[in-house]
């Protein structure tokens, strides 16, 4: 299936993002949430990305006082999911410009709209920044 | 009542509430009108308000009713924050089908792709049943543009995988294979992950996509045709390349990979190299090949890079299945220990996974001994699995036992709180089974008894093994029976009651050892005993009560005492625990596919079980204890009966390893009790549990719970084979005992029978309190009229019994009958025969109309295959008489080859109508005992089911209880898909 999740929260662990590609109802989600933030906050700069969480592994990234993280299963190919992450970012930034944690908070609908194009049904869809774009800059302008 | 809750619960959450609450009131009040604009806000909001963790029961209505809204904009709203909020069996899902329907097979384009998406993300059953066609369409459509076909890709991708059944995807490889010339990137990301879906579940029928795959990555390597946007960090396209890798994986053939690169300095090539590696490694290529690749693995765990050397170690842990390379692999074992002491706790454990797997008998000591070592700094998440692998590790590669004792002693003493009971119980075994153990053992834990704290674990072992066999250290320096005692005493107020009844047996042996009595110690020991007479415990209160009276009994102390009769052999529950975890993370991966394919080729297994969940490594883990052999076996049972006749006897394990075994204390604490029960108790229960899960499968079994019950008056004839003649035809004695008999009578009638029962009364006396009711599966719609409570003398009365066939399944009613004779009550359970073959009807189909049928079933899971193994031999004749039996109407010569037989029949229940099934059974002449069945029909279940069925008429069973049910009850529900891509079986059926 490939990918599960896709979380971005910040530094006091407060999530700015979330999308679930399957579903988990709101405890559950809660209880995952807190588990996987507490031990990939915990974690160094030294130390590998990947954390094995349950059945899932995470992949994380973490930029400035935001951390990305991706659940993933035994399918998916972990460093292709951390340069995924890391594309998610370059595309928001061409967005909106040095993004940061408040761009995301205040335009939580162009975030959902950048990842709606790229991934679906935890796969990716669509790698080319343009075209993920492309649907929002056409809002914009109308 | 909402406005309550909503109170209650955010009272102190001032900032939320009051953003809460003017948008609940607002979102409630829509009577009042809110415009669009004001309806996406207020449904943003309250999407932030749910990602934050609080339940918003409200306004769900609103996000679904946006998706009909005119506009983009708000449409988009109301779908992105529908498929976030929720899932595929939320009620009002139901609501926007249609609108879904009609953006779908609309003609603007940006709805399509909403509308795909949505399907795509939360779509289930209902949305695939009307809506699969419409996307197929789309997908090939070459009017589309490939910003909708992505998306069609990739909901069909969801539509499949939720239910195969409801999407048609015969045909489809041709399709695929267009789809893949596609130059548009987006589309083929997603049509890659959409093939390799469709390739894990059938590779056959794509066999087309393969050249178009390799050259989808030859246009990847060489940087040919693509567009700028989709180069990262001047790599084409990462993720198509690591797809592309991943479909290959899938295909089974051996293909000179020309896909190797070198290393690069980036992540992005990295994942793209590793992909590399696991099709490598799929691929099986030559060896130099392999151990370039080694070599790399072996450069990646001693970089600097932490992401790298994580992934170096994960496929390191992968290429061991590949055998040949393994010796390679150890020569990074000095790296790999290294890594178990990096401070990355993720790290760490894949480097205890790799050295788990690579241990052998030859490096066994090395690495088991760092095990230890690493223990006492290991950190706590991680001491629990190092130990119990630690143990596995000395039992499976002990190259001399001793060896192995010291380990678990060790064990015990780093880290007794991890150390599970069944750890020291299969040490104790193995002491006790080799005599030549037994004065080490002694010696050591006298030694360990030395230290000033040691962990109670580490007593009771202690204590039970000093019990048994200090006597043989009696010569040694302060090993005398009173130091002994003495020491072991000490411990005595620092353990807990589970551990008090141990050392109380220990007093008791060395009492007894104690030659010629001493007086002292005698007293001492009998104090001690008389102290716990009035324990509150009653375990510890009954065994110094009895050894207190045993023990003035003089020389029958002697007979009662002696030493522990060996215990039988049996598979260490340290690996069956081990097997059992692994068993449970069970998922198929394109590596774990080819393992079953290697273990199959070796063809020594011969497990009839389908390989559902059953991994390599589990059949590689059933290895058995080296030193053991059938020899001790023989002598340990008995051993039982002749050492210590005295004693109740410990009960004769059974030896089948998928048996349930006892708790393990049982056996070491059962003999000591002199009191049977707790030594009798745990040799019936397992039997009968055993007798009744699968009592409806295997015949010897399925009357022993009636023999239990009414063990007075015996049936005449045999209930089994009453029942399996009544499988073929529809009337007959189904039950006979002296009073009375059971005969039945059927008609059918597509899924529905009618049974007459008659209960004839063979005596001169009444049979009183008759009592008859059916317990039906639930397949199986039953109604039994009445049944009259007495019958008269030499009377026959008739029950009719409507039945009603529901959908396919083989399990089968039971009528439990019971009646009374003069103060007799007999109770049986009987198997009506309303089987499978009751609800077929046979038909013949000719050529003309065979083949296309045929050829339309295409695959899994609506037609499977399977290599059948330990067939009764029969010539081919007596095999088309028996099909025609159950109803599968052989027909002749559509098959030119005459060694196979091509049957057809059709299949009646209320879910699945009428449905035609077809079987095609090809065998060989070589050899009777096996054939290759491939059944076809257009319902899986119904598929599956049938050849199950046919499998179990076909299959010779020697010996019932040895060769368990086909298949557990339990895993029947979730099996089909696994059990039909067993590649292993098809591979094995090819040679």
């Amino acid at each position: 299936m490939g990918i599960r999740f896709v979380l971005m929260v910040n530094k006091q662990g407060q999530t700015r993002l979330a999308q679930y590609y399957e579903y988990l109802n709101l405890e559950e989600r809660r209880a995952l949430e807190g588990e996987i933030v507490r031990k990939c906050l915990a974690r160094n700069e030294q130390q590998c990305s990947f954390v094995e969480h349950r059945n899932y592994k995470v992949v994380y990234r973490r930029y400035a006082s935001l951390f990305f993280l991706v659940g993933v299963d035994n399918e998916e190919n972990e460093l292709a999911i951390l340069e995924f992450i890391h594309l998610l970012v370059e595309t928001m930034d061409r967005h909106f410009g040095n993004v940061c944690e408040l761009d995301i908070m205040f335009h939580l609908e162009k975030a959902h709209f950048m990842l709606e194009e790229m991934v679906m049904n935890g796969c990716i869809v669509e790698t080319s920044k343009s075209n993920i774009l492309a649907p929002i800059q056409l809002m914009d302008k109308a | 009542m909402k406005r309550q809750v909503f109170t209650c619960r955010y009272k102190e959450l001032g900032n939320i509430r009051t953003r809460f609450s003017p948008l609940k009131s607002r979102v409630q009040s829509r009577e009042e009108g809110l415009t669009h604009y004001e309806k996406k806000k207020y449904v943003w909001k309250m999407l932030y308000i749910y990602m934050l963790g609080y339940d918003v029961d409200f306004g769900h209505m609103e996000a679904v009713s946006l998706i009909s809204a005119p506009k983009y904009p708000e449409k988009q709203v109301g779908y992105i924050v529908t498929s976030c909020l929720l899932n595929e069996n939320h009620d009002f899902l139901r609501l926007a089908i249609n609108t879904v329907r009609n953006d779908i097979i609309g003609r603007n384009e940006t709805f399509q792709c909403l509308a795909l998406t949505l399907v795509g993300n939360i779509g289930g059953r209902e949305f695939a049943e009307s809506l699969a066609p419409d996307v197929q369409k789309l997908l090939i459509s070459s009017s589309c543009r490939p910003l909708v076909r992505k998306k069609a890709a990739l909901c069909l991708l969801r539509l499949f995988r939720k239910n195969p059944d409801v999407v048609n995807i015969d045909g489809w490889s041709d399709r695929m294979a267009q789809l893949l010339d596609e130059r548009d990137f987006g589309v083929l990301t997603s049509s890659m992950s959409l093939l390799v879906a469709l390739v894990s579940n059938n590779h056959d029928a794509y066999w087309n996509c393969l050249p178009k795959c390799v050259k989808i990555l030859e246009r990847l390597a060489r940087n040919q045709d693509v567009p700028p946007e989709y180069t990262y960090y001047g790599i084409p396209s990462p993720w198509l390349q690591v797809k592309t890798l991943r479909a290959l994986q899938y295909f089974p053939t051996v293909e000179d990979p020309n896909t190797r690169r070198s290393l690069f300095e980036n992540n992005a090539s990295h994942a793209v190299l590793f992909e590399a590696l696991a099709l490598v490694m799929h691929l099986d290529a030559e060896k130099e090949m392999m151990s370039q690749c080694v070599a790399l693995l072996g450069k990646f765990i001693a970089v600097r890079e932490p992401n790298i050397r994580y992934l170096g170690l994960e496929n390191m842990t992968r290429m061991l299945m590949v055998t040949e390379v393994q010796d390679i692999i150890k020569r990074h074992q000095a790296q790999i220990i290294t890594s178990l002491k990096d401070p990355d706790i993720s790290i760490r454990r894949r480097a205890l996974d790799l050295l788990y797997g690579m241990c052998d008998v030859s490096n066994a000591k090395d690495i088991v001994e760092e095990l230890l070592q690493y223990l006492s700094t290991a950190d706590f998440a991680m001491r629990e699995e190092l130990s119990l692998k630690a143990a596995i590790l000395a039992e499976k590669f002990a190259p001399d036992l001793s060896w192995y004792v010291d380990v678990i002693l060790q064990l015990i003493d780093k880290a007794g709180d991890f150390v599970s009971d069944d750890i020291w119980f299969r040490v104790v075994q193995f002491v006790t089974n080799n005599e030549d153990l037994q004065p080490y053992a002694a010696l050591k834990a006298r030694e360990y008894l030395d230290k000033p704290a040691i962990h109670e674990t580490m007593v009771k072992v202690s204590a039970y093994i000093l019990g048994e066999y200090s006597h043989l250290l009696a010569r040694g320096p302060a090993c005398s029976p009173k130091e002994i005692f003495s020491i072991i005493h000490e411990k005595l107020p620092t353990v807990s009651t589970s551990t008090i009844p141990i050392l109380l047996s220990t007093y008791a042996k060395i009492l007894m050892h104690t030659q010629p009595p001493d007086q002292e110690l005698q007293h001492q020991i009998w104090a001690i005993f008389s102290k716990y007479e009035s324990c509150i415990d009653a375990e510890i209160q009954q065994r110094a009560v009895e050894y207190h009276a045993l023990s003035m009994k003089g020389a029958a102390l002697m007979d009662i005492l002696a030493e522990m009769p060996k215990f039988p052999e049996r598979q260490s529950s340290l690996i069956r625990k081990a097997e059992n975890t692994e068993a449970d993370t069970a998922e198929q991966s394109a590596a774990k596919l080819r393992a079953q394919q290697q273990a199959s080729n070796a063809l020594v297994v011969t497990d009839q079980r389908p390989a559902n969940g059953t991994l390599p490594v589990n059949q590689l883990g059933l290895v058995k204890v080296p030193i053991m052999s059938n020899a001790d076996q023989i002598i340990a049972e008995q051993g039982v009966t002749h050492e210590n006749g005295a004693l109740t006897v410990v009960d004769p394990q059974p030896q089948l390893p998928s048996t349930p075994s006892p708790d393990l204390l049982e056996d070491l604490l059962g003999p000591l009790a002199i009191e049977g029960p707790s030594g009798t108790g745990p040799q019936s229960e397992p039997r009968v549990a055993s007798g009744f899960e699968r009592g409806e499968n295997a015949d010897a079994l399925a009357i022993a719970p009636v023999e239990e019950q009414a063990n007075t008056v015996q049936p005449i004839g045999s209930i089994a084979e009453r029942f399996h003649a009544l499988c073929l035809k529809d009337s007959g004695v189904l039950y006979e005992d002296p009073y009375i008999q059971i005969g039945i009578k059927a008609e059918w009638r597509a899924h529905h029978g009618r049974y007459v029962i008659f209960l004839g009364n063979k005596n001169t006396a009444p049979l009183s309190s008759v009592q008859a009711s059916i317990l039906p599966p639930s397949h199986l719609n039953t109604e039994l009229s009445l049944v009259p409570e007495t019958i008269p003398p030499r009377a026959q009365v008739q029950c009719p019994l409507e039945v009603i066939n529901l959908r396919p399944s083989r399990d089968l009613a039971v009528l439990d009958f019971s009646y009374k004779f003069g103060t007799q009550v007999v109770n049986v359970k009987l198997r009506l025969p309303a089987v499978f073959n009751k609800f077929l009807q046979p038909i013949t189909v000719s050529a003309e109309e065979f083949f296309p049928q045929w050829r339309s079933l295409s695959g899994p899971p609506l037609k499977l295959q399977e290599v059948v193994r330990g067939v009764r031999p029969m010539p081919i004749a007596e095999l088309a008489n028996l099909l025609n039996s159950l109803r599968l109407m052989v027909c002749p010569g559509l098959d030119p080859n005459a060694n196979n037989l091509i049957a057809s029949t059709t299949f009646y229940s209320e879910s699945t109508r009428a449905m035609l099934c077809l079987i095609r059974i090809e065998t060989d002449p070589a050899d009777r005992t096996q054939l290759r069945m491939t059944v076809a029909s257009g319902d899986p279940t119904l598929t599956f089911e049938l050849k199950e069925f046919i499998k179990e008429q076909i299959v010779y069973i020697p010996v019932p209880p040895q060769s368990p049910a086909p298949m557990p009850p339990q895993a029947r529900p979730t099996s089909p898909p696994t059990a039909i891509s067993d590649p292993g079986a098809l591979l094995a059926g090819l040679l």
